[in-house]
């Protein structure tokens, strides 16, 4: 870390408590020496301002069009995106408080083709838009993508595991994304210090031997300098110079939002995170009040305006993507509150300022907001966020207590839908899921492909008898899982080398400590169906029906067995078994630059895709069916009330699943109580509840599933109805026919 | 700890321990007491409510035949959702049938530091030796009570359920003078409490007692009308429609519903 040679204290800092963040790039500590908690409660709050209600009619109104011309209003086909190919764009640029835009006019996406050509060309083309022949010649003949990098090293093996979708959703052909940039270090040390920073980094990095790891650092430290460069151009076009510290709240968030905006410029990641950034604001804010230059109308602007950015990010995908996340998320997480690892809890007016946007501007699946929860929040706040959850369903809760003791900070962030990630020197490799309903099949047909019939993985003996024999089966699984983690971990290696030497994300690593701590992302979908159908093998006696080549196509339970999502150990400790045996056998393997295995159970909407790919299982789930979500019991399964579906999904173990395990929760207004305050406080209860079980990440949603029946009648009347899905938030009517489905039949919580 | 007779009749036991004729469970329960609650439904009532939602409840002496500390292993692994407030709820059928259960019950929560609750109707209510007492043994173990008032008049009450209310107002009046708090929970239902004379009858009665935390008005709905026609019973308010949402509101104005915010504290 570079050292601050005796520099002038700037006037920017005046005011602030001092620390070591004065000697060196230390964000977390000048959030330690400055924030002040916050232990009241909401009424401090303010309305919106006609600015802000101008803005945001606008913003709504745009929605609405480009909803109504099938998704996409503009896009780019020629110019391609990078932190500065675009000119100033604008809302409206007498209202902003808050400016820049990913493109140089509102709603119009960008161009991104080095995650791969043909995903650019085909987003294009769903939309009745052509890709320039230019553009196609250049990264097809002239330069390469991330995507071609990929398919060149891939094995046959990979490809088959690929195609036939037991491994799905890989990053290799677009952005890997889940990089939170540090983005505060714009607004408190300014551009030109980061730059020096970095610089004296070059300077220290492979000074011995030139190692192919030397080489690569030394390279992407370059990118990172130039990215910074960028950065402070790109602002200057907004009028703004950045290469010195914030002095004022409304430039200590101008700042910060130019590093993410130079992310989402340059990177169409699958998830681009803001971060967490309310401490940090707040400190600003404060000091601005006590100075006499800000009131709380207009700190409540700021963060409405700043906020409304975050709503208005967005990329063009195709309906193949669209399928798997569909309602086009892109994850601009907001991780709010949490404590300190000295036991003091980290919520601040700002945070409920964050809450209150909801209110003031209308629920919105962006960003993504997340409240990182610990049984020490003050009552209050934990009451508010519950209120603001009963309104609108737009809150994801996660577990503070577990995530700050797994990772050995408090200056974390989530990084996608539900996975944390240490903002200073941390880093993830996203990597998709592994389908292990699909490997129970694999296993039961040696290695043969359910439903395109296809030898995908390796011709181990099929099962052949009549009736599955559970210690048969469980040999034969263990050596289909060992195949599974081969392919699996393979493909991701793969991916990650091409997408650091093809689409290095060299704004959001500018940001970051040049050392990283890496982590290797895996995920499991079809757990519940794994686990449902390897506990009816074992205690339900399956009679196997097989087709005329063979194939196990349907199943036959003589008894009934126990299912995952009843609090029943029988059943839920094979689910935990099932996590961490795929885990230790992923964990043999040599993994990218040295990262550290970690793998989730988490879905987003991808179970209805990864579902509708996989034959019927043993549990007794029909070919096509769609998975449940995540860590959900499978539906229809849980039959023992709400808590003890809590109490099952809380058992599975964090320590191994360090990217998430993701539980999707819905429950009816009335079971939570017959009046407002009594709503807000079961819902506290049953959070405080399911976390000190230590449950990982719960998506609230309060509604009846009438009301979603209405809004898929009559979407014209629920435009901006909002519900939460596996690990983000979505507005109902962007979600296919299918996904709306899937959501209206999953299991709602009710009582009489 | 000593086991009272508290009826003529036998306790139910098993190999020496005291069972009750339980049936069903809940482990979700926001809407019964305070906080979240492991509710624990018990088999068996004397009323014929018209309007009951639960006939299947209605049969004495069956049902699953559990002890206490079966109910408590059950209930337990939910405690860490109960937070300050929730706890365990009996209720019913009718609880007060089977007293010599809840006593021992709510003993074992005291000493475990449970929030203990009784959804009651009061009809076994009396101030008659040896039960009396006993009910008081009860009442030390108890926390909090709802209760549920199914008319103001007497008459009409025996119409609606089977029997007079004048030993379910004393047991309003006697738990307001031991000052045990209770939430009063009422029924609205269209051509039978529903009107404005009973109603604001009921929110005077409710007035003149001074340990009521909360008072709901429970708008009556259609959900248990199929069980009726599953056991072949004649379902007397067929034909009968949930409140409006504007009576609902009338009523809760009618009994006042908004001063009472003890429940809050």
């Amino acid at each position: 870390m570079k050292q601050l040679e005796k520099r002038v204290e700037p006037k920017a800092w005046e005011g602030f408590n001092g620390g070591n963040w004065q000697s060196e790039t230390d964000i977390r500590d000048f959030i330690q020496q400055n924030f002040k908690q916050y232990n009241g409660d909401e009424s401090f709050l303010e309305d919106a301002t006609p600015a802000t209600k101008a803005l945001n009619d606008r913003l709504v109104a745009l929605k609405l069009e480009e909803r109504a011309a099938g998704g996409v209003l503009d896009a780019d086909t020629k110019v391609v995106s990078t932190i500065t190919s675009h000119g100033p764009g604008y809302l409206d640029k007498n209202l902003e408080k808050i400016v820049g835009l990913q493109t140089d006019k509102p709603m119009k996406k960008a161009l991104m083709p080095y995650g791969g050509i043909r995903m650019a060309k085909d987003a294009l083309e769903s939309y009745g838009l052509k890709l320039d022949p230019e553009m196609e010649h250049f990264f097809t003949e002239l330069s390469k993508t991330h995507n071609q990098g990929v398919f060149d090293a891939y094995t046959p093996d990979v490809k088959r595991a690929r195609h036939y979708k037991i491994v799905t959703g890989l990053p290799d052909a677009y952005g890997r994304g889940r990089i939170v940039g540090d983005f505060p270090r714009i607004a408190l040390y300014g551009i030109d210090y980061l730059v020096a920073s970095k610089l004296d980094d070059l300077d220290n990095y492979g000074d011995g031997e030139m190692t192919d790891s030397v080489i690569q650092m030394r390279e992407e430290i370059s990118e990172q300098i130039r990215a910074l460069n960028q950065i402070k151009d790109m602002a200057a076009s907004y009028g703004y110079d950045i290469s010195e510290p914030a002095t004022t709240a409304q430039e200590a968030i101008q700042w910060l939002y130019f590093g993410y905006l130079a992310a989402i410029k340059q990177q169409n990641g699958a998830a681009m995170s803001i971060g967490r950034v309310d401490t940090f604001i707040d400190i600003f804010v404060e000091r601005d009040i006590e100075r006499g230059i800000l009131n709380e109308k207009e700190a409540q602007e700021l963060i409405d305006q700043f906020t409304m950015k975050l709503r208005m990010v967005s990329f063009i995908r195709t309906p193949e993507y669209n399928s798997l996340f569909s309602g086009n998320p892109i994850w601009a997480t907001l991780s709010l509150a949490g404590m300190g690892i000295d036991g003091e809890h980290h919520v601040t007016k700002t945070a409920f300022r964050f809450l209150n946007t909801l209110k003031n501007m209308g629920a919105a699946p962006e960003p993504n907001i997340t409240l990182l929860w610990s049984q020490k929040l003050p009552d209050t706040f934990k009451h508010y966020s519950a209120e603001v959850s009963v309104e609108s369903s737009t809150i994801q809760y996660e577990n503070d207590d577990l995530m700050r003791k797994q990772w050995g900070t408090d200056y974390y962030a989530i990084a996608c839908c539900v996975s944390a990630q240490p903002v200073a020197n941390g880093i993830q490799y996203f990597g998709a899921r592994a389908n292990l309903a699909k490997t129970v099949l694999y296993t039961i047909n040696g290695g043969k492909d359910e439903i395109g019939k296809a030898q995908v993985g390796p011709a181990y003996e099929p099962i052949s008898s009549e009736y599955i024999e559970y210690d048969e089966f469980m040999k034969k699984f263990d050596s289909m899982l060992d195949w599974l983690a081969d392919v699996y971990v393979n493909a991701l290696n793969t991916i990650h080398y091409m997408h650091d030497k093809y689409y290095y994300e060299s704004a959001q690593l500018a940001l970051k400590d040049t050392n990283l701590d890496r982590t290797f992302a895996t995920g499991i979908s079809g757990l519940s169906v794994a686990a449902d159908s390897i506990s009816a093998i074992k205690y339900g006696h399956v009679k196997v029906i097989r087709d005329e080549d063979g194939i196990a196509v349907d199943f036959k339970a003589d008894n009934d067995f126990p299912r995952y999502g009843n609090n029943d150990d029988r059943a839920d400790e094979i689910a935990v078994w099932l996590v961490k045996s795929l885990y230790t056998k992923m964990n043999k393997h040599h993994l990218y630059r040295g990262s550290k295995l970690s793998t989730s159970v988490l879905t987003i909407t991808s179970n209805v895709v990864y579902g509708k790919n996989t034959g019927t299982t043993p549990d007794g789930r029909q070919k096509g069916d769609p998975f449940a979500p995540g860590a959900n019991p499978a539906y229809g399964a849980e039959e023992s009330g709400a808590l003890a579906s809590l109490l099952s999904v809380a058992k599975l173990p964090y320590q191994y699943a360090t990217d998430g395990i993701s539980n999707t929760f819905a429950v009816t207004p009335t079971t939570l109580g017959h009046d407002e305050e009594l709503q807000k406080d079961a819902l506290v209860n049953m959070i405080n509840g399911y976390m000190k079980n230590n449950g990982h990440h719960l998506n609230i949603n309060v509604f009846k599933r009438e009301t979603l029946l209405d809004a898929q009648a009559h979407p014209e009347e629920y435009p901006t109805l909002t519900i939460r899905v596996s690990g983000y938030c979505v507005y109902f009517a962007d979600l296919t026919k299918e996904q709306q489905d899937d959501v209206i039949s999953r299991t709602f919580h009710q009582s009489m | 700890m000593v086991q009272r007779q508290m009826h003529e009749r036998k306790v139910p036991m098993r190999d020496g321990k005291i069972i009750g004729y339980v049936h069903s469970t809940e482990s979700f329960g926001a809407v019964d007491g305070p906080g979240i609650r492991f509710v624990v439904f018990m088999q068996g009532c004397n009323m014929r409510c018209q309007f009951c939602h639960n006939p299947d409840t209605w049969r004495k002496n069956v049902g699953g035949e559990m002890t206490t500390d079966e109910i408590l292993k059950m209930a337990l692994p939910y405690r860490q959702f109960w937070g300050e407030k929730g706890g365990i709820t009996l209720s019913g059928g009718e609880i007060m049938l089977q007293t010599e259960f809840a006593l021992e019950l709510f003993t074992k929560c005291k000493k475990l530091g449970i929030n203990t609750c009784l959804d009651t109707c009061g009809q076994p209510f009396t101030r008659r030796q040896p039960w009396f007492d006993n009910f008081n043994e009860l009442m030390k173990v108890t926390d909090i009570l709802l209760m549920d008032i199914k008319h103001i008049n007497s008459d009409e009450h025996r119409k609606l359920t089977g029997f007079r209310n004048e030993n379910i107002l004393d047991m309003c009046q006697y738990l307001s003078e031991i000052d045990k708090p209770v939430w009063i929970r009422h029924v609205l239902i269209p051509e039978r409490t529903d009107y404005d004379n009973y109603l604001a009858q009921l929110g005077d009665y409710i007035k003149t007692l001074h340990n009521v935390k909360k008072v709901e008005v429970l708008p009556y709905h259609t959900m248990g009308v199929h069980k009726y026609k599953e056991m072949g019973i004649k379902y007397d308010l067929d034909g009968i429609e949930p409140p409006t949402p504007e009576r609902v509101k009338n009523a809760e104005k009618l009994l006042h519903v908004a001063d009472y915010q003890g429940y809050l504290e």
